[in-house]
């Protein structure tokens, strides 16, 4: 009884355990190959153009709507007890310290994430990451370095984007249709706004885009067994990223903020 | 110029190749057959260093592959190409960037020589005006041969050929196996192929090998492989279901 519950739970624990493995060898990897010339550096830019550059669009609507109804939200609650003069500030922190990195890396992730899960995935079940390895090139050098490193710098960029369009949105709801003025919006908005917010929002963008270009390239590299195959690859990364994301998020603001 | 030795391999605990020796001299031509799932796209993968052996030894021109780091393994590379069984082409290039990938990479060439080299490999193979297009856009047969435009574009020494003719209709087939033997004629490369396809085989091959239950079981010439005594390889050149040869998770 004793014996089957822990072959029990060793069964359980297994797979995450092994894949967790496999992830941080392929981090290492990566690490090793980042600082190997020749630096793909033609492959870097088409990644950051394919996964910065286009997930604009969806970017700046999440940014800017997440701000309108930031502040839409404070404005009507706040006024309540007589604090509508605070939603600049609550808008301007709300977005830099958390929206702003945590909604622009989980709209990447849905976006950018799936598309490296499945492009990878597809050249593993059709043996074109093989005809990389024949044709004397190393697949993570050629495929992963990229991704990974347009995910770690692309983010914090769109980031930046978010933050102030977030804060324009704020600005257009609260002085524009709810009628606060325009100075008072501003002066709190700057009032208590501190630059380690803005730059702790962006060292935790930082780390979410490498860590949901890292996973979604393993759960693509790793695929097993063609279209099926494939379909759970992106399904995975997109979960996991998001989960990652999500749960990092916690102790990164618990770590950064004191 | 290859030699497997006593090459063992198995995937979560499922044992694929038993004990392979196979040994290939230069300018020579191997063909391995066996049936579906007898491990033969292993073997193939294990001569240039895709997957390792469990245990034995792999070498190419005296190198032990395993005792090579992965620049090593990179050089040796260099000396191979490979035509997969899906063509396996990068599908976000153009035709010419297919083929000229390898220069690309290991050379400085620039984007305009290394597009004639790559419209002069598509002709060796019988393929004009098609640099421009994408690969999606072309039937299984042009697949191949750009496929193998790509492997024979750095001048390799070996080729191997997976599965070569499979997916094809039987000109198409034959109109591969003759450029396989035109590689092999003009570029003078020792080539290793796997197939279960009889005919390229006879055609293709100066020695046959047959991979049976993990192992090869037998090496001869066409000639002789036709006029086997051997039960199991007589079963699988005729292509008879009635034999001793077990046909996995099919009952009889």
């Amino acid at each position: 009884m004793f014996v089957k519950l822990i072959e029990y739970i060793g069964a359980v624990i297994e797979v995450p355990i092994e894949g967790l493995g496999r992830l941080m060898l392929l981090l290492a990897s990566v690490l090793k190959w980042i600082f190997r010339p020749p630096f793909e550096i033609r492959n870097i830019f088409r990644q950051m153009l394919e996964l910065g550059v286009k997930s604009l669009p969806v970017v700046l609507i999440t940014a800017i709507f997440t701000g309108m109804v930031l502040a839409l939200q404070s404005y009507t609650g706040f006024k309540r007890f007589g604090a509508e003069g605070l939603v600049g500030s609550v808008v301007a922190l709300s977005m830099t310290r958390e929206l702003g990195p945590v909604l622009t890396a989980l709209i990447v992730t849905g976006r950018a994430g799936a598309a490296i899960a499945a492009e990878l995935g597809t050249m593993r079940v059709t043996e074109q990451i093989d005809a990389l390895e024949t044709l004397a090139t190393n697949p993570v050098k050629y495929l992963v370095v990229p991704r990974f490193l347009s995910g770690t710098i692309m983010l914090p960029a769109l980031t930046v984007v978010t933050d102030i369009v977030g804060i324009i949105g704020g600005y257009f709801v609260t002085v524009i249709l709810l009628g606060v003025s325009s100075k008072s919006y501003l002066r709190t908005t700057w009032d208590y706004l501190e630059t380690e917010d803005i730059y702790n929002g962006l060292i935790k963008a930082c780390f979410f885009g490498a860590a949901f270009s890292l996973i979604s390239c393993y759960k693509g590299f790793y695929t097993k067994g063609g279209a099926e195959g494939v379909g759970h690859a992106t399904t995975g990364a997109v979960v996991l990223s998001s989960m990652t994301i999500l749960i990092s998020d916690y102790f990164l603001s618990a770590w950064l903020f004191k | 110029m290859i030699e497997l030795v006593n090459i063992h391999k198995s995937f979560e605990g499922k044992n694929v190749l038993y004990g392979v020796n196979l040994k290939v001299e230069k300018g020579e031509s191997v063909v391995v057959i066996g049936g579906s799932g007898s491990g033969k796209s292993v073997l193939l993968k294990h001569i240039i260093g895709l997957l390792k052996p469990d245990m034995g030894t792999v070498m190419v021109d005296s190198t032990d592959l395993s005792q090579l780091d992965e620049d090593g393994l990179h050089e040796i590379r260099k000396k191979f190409g490979m035509l997969f069984q899906s063509a396996a082409l990068f599908d976000s290039m153009r035709v010419w960037e297919n083929v000229g990938f390898g220069l690309k990479r290991h050379t400085h060439l620039p984007d305009s020589e290394i597009r004639e080299i790559a419209i002069q490999k598509l002709k060796m193979v019988g393929l004009v005006n098609v640099e421009d297009v994408m690969p999606s856009e072309l039937s299984g047969g042009m697949r191949k041969r750009v496929g193998l435009a790509r492997a024979i574009a750095m001048k390799p020494e070996i080729l191997l050929y997976d599965e070569p003719t499979t997916g094809l209709d039987p000109i198409m087939a034959d109109a591969i196996n003759d450029l396989i033997i035109k590689m092999k004629e003009e570029l003078k490369v020792t080539s290793v192929a796997i197939t279960h396809d009889m005919k390229s085989a006879y055609k293709i091959a100066d020695t046959i090998a047959m991979l049976y239950n993990g192992v090869i079981i037998t090496k001869g010439t066409p000639d002789e492989i036709k006029n086997t005594s051997d039960p199991v390889v007589k079963q699988f050149i005729e292509g008879s279901a009635e034999g001793p040869i077990v046909l996995e998770g099919v009952e009889r």
